[in-house]
């Protein structure tokens, strides 16, 4: 039998625990795995911020530099001046074009953060072997594409302090909340539309665009 | 030299003649039997099993079929070869940095086999050894962890079923009708049993200060594709996990360890996880500024559109699955929202002028595919078939139309539009859009 002070406790014990985020038990309750030391966590931390650069390592690059390392690393795929190869991105260009039949969203005319060209260059560039490229060098290309921009001027040192202050084009141009749902269709069941009014604005017949969805993997480039 | 009374000269012919090496079993006497009935030019036993003619035993009838393990993983049947994920070369400069569809007109229930499950991937599929691959948490934490995959099969476990949809799915027909094809217009969308631990689990074993709103998701491909996630969804519903249909994840869906985020966009489920930090902002990635955001007609953007909008389509007819002539059929289809459950599907076969409610097939599941049918008798007359879905918190499908007014045609995400298919007099099928 409990007495009435052990229920007391009891109960005090389980309010405590309710009281923890979702009801969870004390940090490392299970004990499985190991407690990640600061060099641990220093290797595998990679990430910069977008908005303020928090996270960019030491470190700094030139325009001219990042001009020899994009000419070695970067240019077969995204072309000499960012333009582009086969369809390998466009790094420059587009300005102006977002509201266009065809807009060209590229570093100049939509990526709002600076310190995020710097995050994924050093995350996923070059293609062939990622994140082999040195902090310095990261630097000096994401300066080279800035001023291929001209969001930079020739002299631009990226540093982790300058590149939180460099002003994209379109930082102010992005809604961070969700507005939807932001269409509001009813469900109608009879005579919802005038049948004579229904009529196919276009079709995928005839344009020849889809590969073959039996047989073998297809190989068809447009045409 | 007798035959082997267990297999006929059909099967032996049939043998011979086949394309695929044979099994080495099926050798056992196979030298001696050549030169038995081959040799002697036997004639095929039986009936050919296409005609009519009763009783007709098919070549497979009259003889013994191969042993349990002949095949030990196992495999489709030779005849359905074609039955694969494609992808459209012409659409990106790789395949590394690409996408795969699945065949969805060749699927009939909500789960996705493994070997179909669509594939999206930033810089090709890693080739993990799980007994290297670790998971670190840290960040905005009291304890930040280093977890091998030994340490994570220990957690408690979940099994759920859980649709994952890339959000450029559909992205195609957002200008026009563009593929005539079911797979390549809607085959991003799969849908999978996964098995793993809550996300919850993890984040209170390594506890959360209380300045954390944000997760940042990594994967350890080459690509290190990352994600923010706010907290709160973290907390909800995600899972970490390592098995999909009951076997170990395949490499191409994340293998060892990939996070599911249901009901969310495709690009936030990271594979091949390897890091989650805490912090109180977002990190704005390249995900989700120059890329997965919805460019709006006036030039602005929406960001962090996570949400998979409630979605339906027909996969018979289509333009894989063409008609057989007039007669009694079965209109079939797949709805899924992100919102929670599928609450009512309803088909058109006259382009929208009238709906009926189709019958929706158990299970119907938060967050995962459910199926639908409507029987339909095709008078052979043009038809134009279509399917609205409804979800569980009043949401209805829109219109292609609707849906442009909104946003116009510049977006490549999020196009969870009625698809409509044009069916011809012949039977065939073709993807239109209408005004």
């Amino acid at each position: 039998m409990y007495s009435s002070r052990r229920i007391g406790l009891l109960l005090a014990a389980l309010l405590a625990a309710a009281c923890t985020r979702a009801g969870a038990a004390e940090p490392g309750h299970f004990g499985y795995g190991s407690v990640a030391t600061p060099a641990q966590i220093a290797g595998w931390d990679i990430d910069a911020r977008g908005e303020d650069g928090t996270g960019l390592p030491p470190g700094k690059g030139t325009v001219d530099r990042g001009a020899e390392v994009y000419a070695e690393q970067c240019a077969a795929c995204h072309g000499t001046f960012g333009e582009g190869e086969g369809r390998f991105p466009k790094l420059v260009g587009g300005v102006g074009s977002l509201r266009d039949e065809r807009p060209e969203p590229t570093v100049g005319s939509y990526w709002p953060f600076a310190p995020t060209l710097w995050d994924y260059i050093n995350r996923a560039m070059p293609m062939p072997a990622p994140h082999t490229l040195s902090a310095d060098e990261v630097y000096a290309l994401t300066a080279y594409i800035l001023s291929l921009n001209d969001l930079v001027p020739n002299e631009f040192v990226a540093d982790r302090n300058s590149l939180p202050k460099v002003k994209m084009r379109n930082r102010d141009n992005f809604i961070w909340t969700d507005p939807r749902p932001d269409t509001a269709a009813k469900p109608c069941m009879n005579a919802c539309v005038n049948a004579a009014d229904v009529r196919i604005a276009s079709t995928a017949e005839g344009r020849n665009l889809t590969p073959r969805t039996t047989g073998p993997l297809d190989t068809m480039q447009p045409k | 030299m007798r035959p082997d009374p267990l297999r006929s000269k059909a099967v032996l012919s049939d043998l011979a003649r086949s394309p695929t090496p044979l099994g080495r079993r099926s050798f056992l006497g196979l030298g001696a039997l050549l030169t038995g009935s081959l040799a002697l030019g036997g004639k095929p036993a039986t009936a050919d099993p296409a005609q009519d003619s009763p009783p007709a035993d098919a070549p497979w009838s009259q003889s013994i079929g191969a042993g349990v393990v002949d095949r030990p993983y196992g495999r489709p049947a030779d005849t359905e070869a074609s039955v694969i994920r494609r992808n459209v070369p012409w659409l990106t400069a790789g395949t590394e940095s690409s996408v795969s569809f699945s065949p969805l007109q060749e699927l009939q229930g909500i789960i996705t086999p493994n070997g179909l499950f669509f594939e999206r991937h930033h810089a090709g599929w890693p080739s993990i050894d799980p007994a290297q691959h670790k998971l670190m948490i840290h960040g905005l934490v009291e304890r930040p962890l280093l977890l091998t995959m030994k340490d994570i099969l220990r957690f408690p476990q979940t099994t759920r079923i859980h649709f994952i949809e890339c959000p450029a799915n559909g992205g195609m027909n957002w200008r026009a009708a563009q593929m005539n094809s079911l797979q390549f217009s809607h085959g991003m969308v799969s849908c999978a049993e996964w098995t793993g631990v809550k996300l919850s689990t993890l984040l209170e074993e390594v506890g959360i200060k209380k300045e954390a709103k944000w997760a940042m998701v990594e994967g350890a491909d080459g690509a290190h594709m990352n994600r923010s996630l706010p907290l709160d969804k973290c907390l909800d519903d995600c899972l970490v996990v390592y098995a999909q249909n009951g076997e170990a994840l395949r490499p191409e869906q994340g293998y060892p360890l990939r996070l599911v985020v249901p009901g969310w966009e495709g690009n936030v489920n990271i594979k091949w996880l390897r890091r989650i930090k805490l912090g109180e902002k977002p990190w704005h990635t390249r995900e989700e500024t120059s890329k997965y955001t919805d460019l709006m007609p006036d030039g602005t953007s929406r960001g962090f559109t996570w949400l998979m909008d409630a979605k339906s389509v027909v996969t018979f007819p289509c333009p894989e699955k063409p008609i057989d002539g007039p007669g009694l059929y079965e209109i079939r289809g797949l709805a899924w929202t992100g919102n929670g459950k599928v609450k009512r599907v309803d088909v058109s076969t006259d382009g929208g002028v009238n709906w009926q409610a189709a019958r929706l097939h158990e299970p119907i599941l938060s967050k995962a595919l459910t199926k639908f049918t409507l029987p339909w008798r095709w008078d052979g007359r043009p038809a134009l078939v279509a399917s609205r879905v409804i979800d569980e918190t009043g949401y209805v499908q829109p219109t292609v139309a609707q849906l442009r007014a909104q946003r116009g045609s510049n977006s490549i995400y999020h196009n969870n539009s009625i698809q409509t298919w044009q069916v011809k007099p012949d039977g065939s099928v073709f993807n239109v859009q209408l005004a």
